[in-house]
């Protein structure tokens, strides 16, 4: 961390860190709207397992999807200490849920590493590439891969 | 550079003028017009031609000066109106449309169209001369009529004890049919005893008599009692103090005393010269309005939609505190309620647009399709004064389109078919626009051949959209022409076929929070039947409880709640159940089961059923745990954040700031088959935007 702060260079990027299905995974900090606590959300009839409902963000109606579930970890059991990531790309806002949020990490475009193409999982899809942090690595999730653009554009 | 503020203005002003211009020629054609309304129309193109001049919309002058010389010469009474002229001045007027519109968008004119137009406006002129000397002048019918026949209604009904057992309020109804018009209101207290004490507290002694004027039939006041009807005796007669005594057929309105003839005369004859001395035509003035720029107007809206969601979550608090009965802040509440409302209604009134340039560019989709096909069509408009909200008349505009250029392409026969079966060589279609109990319902009635079903089902059966051997009722198999993909059209005409169907139409209307219906006999016409919510924000919706969750049933769509006893309930097998009411047997859809939410373990007596009417199902009973409440909410799309959900038109927010969703009876009560095909499709959706 400290070697990566001495990098003040314009190619900085800022990442939101979090852990889902135990993993770390980030999120780029300009996608995210606002980080939530987990409160109750209203069911959708007829959705996938990952789509745990709607909730009332200050008159929105706001998607939340479990990102364990979607990146194909066992579903998470919320409760109140877990936390939802709003994150908007583009016009649409979709809130995920996520076990934990740990820290905000700037690093240069250059320590980006490319996704290594193990194989063609679920989790392996929706990142964009990986982070070399310490002992860890930090896969950054493509928010676009993760969430279309539109289910109805889809269909 | 021309401000393009003023530009603008012309061009609002070009389009009341078109207006005005083509209700004109319609009067003209259908004989109902008088010197002044040539003048009329020869301002309008006038004025078109004067402001265009102003702005060198050279090719929009040019086109105006011959037409509007021909009205002059048509004014001088130099030309008669006969039936080649009014085409030539309709396909003009057309025209003249198409220029302002071309001029609007700042693209060329279609010469090809213009040219022709042109010619034939020009060579009335150039026969005018000689004609001068034989032409004689032709006085145009002048009618008298009034717009509509209006009536007074006396409606007599007794509640009885179900009546008020159900909750049921005369002052409602009351006030209910206040808003229709004005009342007179009369309680016939002579059910009453005076011996107080062998009255029964829970039975009705009193008997309401109203009489309701200016209506012009009495569906609104049936529809006021649709609820009630069976609860009390209801009398609805007219009284036929102020109608036409030409049309009277006195046996039918006798009521139980005859009165004297001569009374009855003398009453009739009376508005009879009245209208006489004031023909529709002195009562057509240009009212004053207000031009305001739309997005004013929707950011109104979308304050009053914070002001409902806030009023309901103050009702929420309130009834929270527990506040004693006597409380004053509960009238206060109903009062900002009231207000609210109002408010609501208020905005949304200036939305509110007639439907009657929609219909007016019917007329000519109707006249192309007509000229097209080489059929003869007439297109009556009805109704062309009903308002409508501003998003719906534009909406509308396509599907419409689509659906008369369909009517007279596969509905109305050539005219030799119809001679052969004994009807008028023209074909009549009918587009009409009315307001039903809380929602509009615009008609495309035809008289011509009727449905095919059974070429309908083949062609379905080919394009695999049904199984060949698949038992379809009538309206099963009139609703497969909204199927995707389907199109009865052997070949593909130059008119409809164009590669839409009727899918898109329908998808059109559902998007407007709207349903079409067709009914369809045989040899006599096809009716398609629009019906589209008065508003797009807010709607009545009924609050209830299902498997733990919150959720809205349009009160439009619920015909009444029961709480079943063990004998209206029968079943089939092991899953369908039944619902026996009035003699009639309903299936019963659990909404828990058919959402996939944690079904209710209860017996259905302990539930709660709403009835619904849907367009393909007919009726069937919703089950759910409970009813919370009825009220106005906020209609917010799912489009936009997760997309389309099976059974589910959209979502609001309640008191508590917990979202609801709302259910789409139409959806809900399809079969599940197509319920979980959707579902499967979803589901591929997401594992294929994964990949």
């Amino acid at each position: 961390m400290q070697q990566l702060d001495d990098q003040k260079a314009a190619s900085q990027i800022e990442f939101v860190t979090l852990v889902a299905g135990g993993q770390s995974f980030c999120i780029e900090i300009t996608q995210i709207r606002e980080i939530r606590r987990w409160s109750p959300v209203t069911l959708l009839p007829h959705t996938p397992s990952f789509v745990l409902g709607v909730i009332n963000l200050r008159g929105a109606v706001i998607p939340i999807f479990d990102l364990a579930a979607k990146l194909g970890f066992s579903p998470i059991e919320p409760t109140e200490r877990h936390v939802m990531i709003i994150t908007a790309v583009e016009d649409r806002i979709v809130g995920l849920l996520v076990e934990s949020v740990s820290e905000i990490l700037g690093v240069s475009a250059d320590m980006v590493r490319e996704t290594p193409r193990g194989s063609e999982d679920p989790t392996t899809l929706a990142v964009r590439g990986v982070i070399p942090v310490e002992d860890d690595m930090i896969k950054i999730i493509s928010l676009d891969a993760l969430i279309p653009q539109s289910v109805s554009a889809a269909a | 550079m021309i401000d393009s503020a003023i530009l603008e203005a012309f061009f609002e002003e070009c389009e009341d003028l078109l207006v005005a211009l083509s209700d004109g020629l319609a009067d003209m054609r259908d004989g109902n017009a008088d010197s002044e309304t040539v003048n009329a129309v020869f301002r309008s193109v006038h004025s078109i031609k004067g402001a265009a001049g102003a702005f060198n919309l050279d090719e929009l002058v040019g086109f105006a000066h011959t037409f509007e010389t021909v009205l002059d010469e048509l004014r001088a009474n130099r030309l008669s109106t006969d039936d080649t002229l009014l085409r030539v001045l309709q396909r003009a007027g057309d025209i003249l449309a198409d220029l302002v519109d071309a001029a609007r968008d700042q693209v060329p004119a279609d010469r090809a169209q213009v040219d022709p137009a042109l010619s034939e406006l020009q060579s009335f002129l150039g026969t005018s001369v000689a004609e001068e000397e034989e032409f004689v002048f032709e006085a145009l019918t002048l009618s008298i009529d009034g717009p509509e026949r209006l009536g007074s209604y006396l409606i007599q009904f007794q509640p009885g004890r179900a009546f008020y057992a159900t909750g049921n309020d005369p002052a409602l109804l009351i006030s209910a049919l206040q808003d229709l018009g004005p009342v007179q209101v009369h309680a016939e207290t002579s059910g009453l005893t005076d011996d107080l004490t062998s009255l029964q507290w829970d039975e009705g002694y009193l008997t309401w008599k109203v009489e309701l004027a200016d209506q012009k039939n009495d569906l609104a006041i049936r529809d006021v009692f649709q609820f009630v009807d069976d609860l009390c005796d209801l009398q609805v007669t007219e009284i036929f103090d102020n109608a036409p005594a030409a049309q009277i057929d006195v046996t039918a309105v006798l009521p139980e005393t005859p009165p004297e003839i001569g009374t009855l005369l003398g009453q009739t004859e009376e508005p009879a010269t009245i209208k006489a001395d004031k023909p529709e035509k002195n009562q057509k003035r240009t009212a004053s309005t207000l031009r305001v720029d739309p997005e004013r107007v929707d950011r109104l809206i979308n304050a009053v939609g914070e002001l409902i969601i806030n009023q309901s979550v103050i009702s929420q608090r309130i009834a929270e505190a527990q506040l004693p009965n006597s409380s004053e802040l509960h009238g206060d509440l109903d009062d900002y309620k009231l207000l609210a409302r109002e408010i609501q209604e208020g905005v949304m009134a200036i939305r509110a647009q007639p439907v009657k340039p929609l219909f007016q560019r019917m007329l000519r989709i109707a006249r192309e399709a007509a000229e097209a096909t080489g059929k003869y069509v007439d297109l009556v408009t009805e109704g062309e004064a009903t308002e409508v909200d501003k998003i719906v008349v534009e909406r509308l505009a396509d599907p419409l389109t689509h659906m008369i250029r369909n009517a007279i392409d596969h509905g109305i026969e050539t005219s030799a078919i119809r001679a052969e079966s004994g009807k008028p060589s023209t074909g009549t279609l009918r587009l009409t626009a009315s307001q039903r109990s809380g929602s509009i319902v615009i008609e495309i009635i035809d008289d011509g051949a009727g449905l095919n079903r059974a070429r309908i089902k083949e062609t379905a059966v080919t394009k695999g959209l049904v199984a060949a051997d698949a038992l379809l009722s009538e309206q099963e198999i009139d609703h497969l022409l909204f199927a995707p993909g389907f199109s009865t059209a052997k070949e593909v005409t130059n008119l409809s076929g164009r590669g839409v169907g009727m899918d898109v139409v329908k998808t059109a209307i559902t998007a407007l929070g709207g349903r079409v219906a067709i009914s369809s006999v045989k040899g006599k016409g096809t009716t398609f039947s629009i019906t589209l919510p008065l508003t797009l924000a807010v709607m009545d919706g009924m609050i209830i409880h299902v498997g733990g969750q919150t959720m809205v049933v349009p009160i439009a769509s619920i015909l009444e709640t029961i709480r079943p006893a063990k004998a209206d309930l029968s079943q089939i097998g092991l899953h369908n159940h039944l619902l026996r009411i009035r003699g009639e047997y309903v299936p019963i859809i659990d909404l828990a089961e058919r959402l996939g939410v944690s079904p209710c373990s209860d017996a259905l007596t302990d539930r709660v059923l709403l009835l619904i009417q849907t367009e393909v199902a007919g009726q069937c009973a919703l089950a759910v745990d409970d009813i919370l409440d009825q009220r106005q909410v906020v209609v917010k799309s799912m489009q936009g954040s997760y997309g389309e959900i099976a059974g589910i038109s959209g979502a609001t927010i309640l008191g508590d700031g917990k979202i609801a969703l709302i259910i789409d009876p139409d959806a809900i009560s399809a079969p599940p088959t197509s319920d979980l095909k959707s579902h499967l499709q979803t589901q591929r959706d997401f594992a294929h935007a994964a990949t």
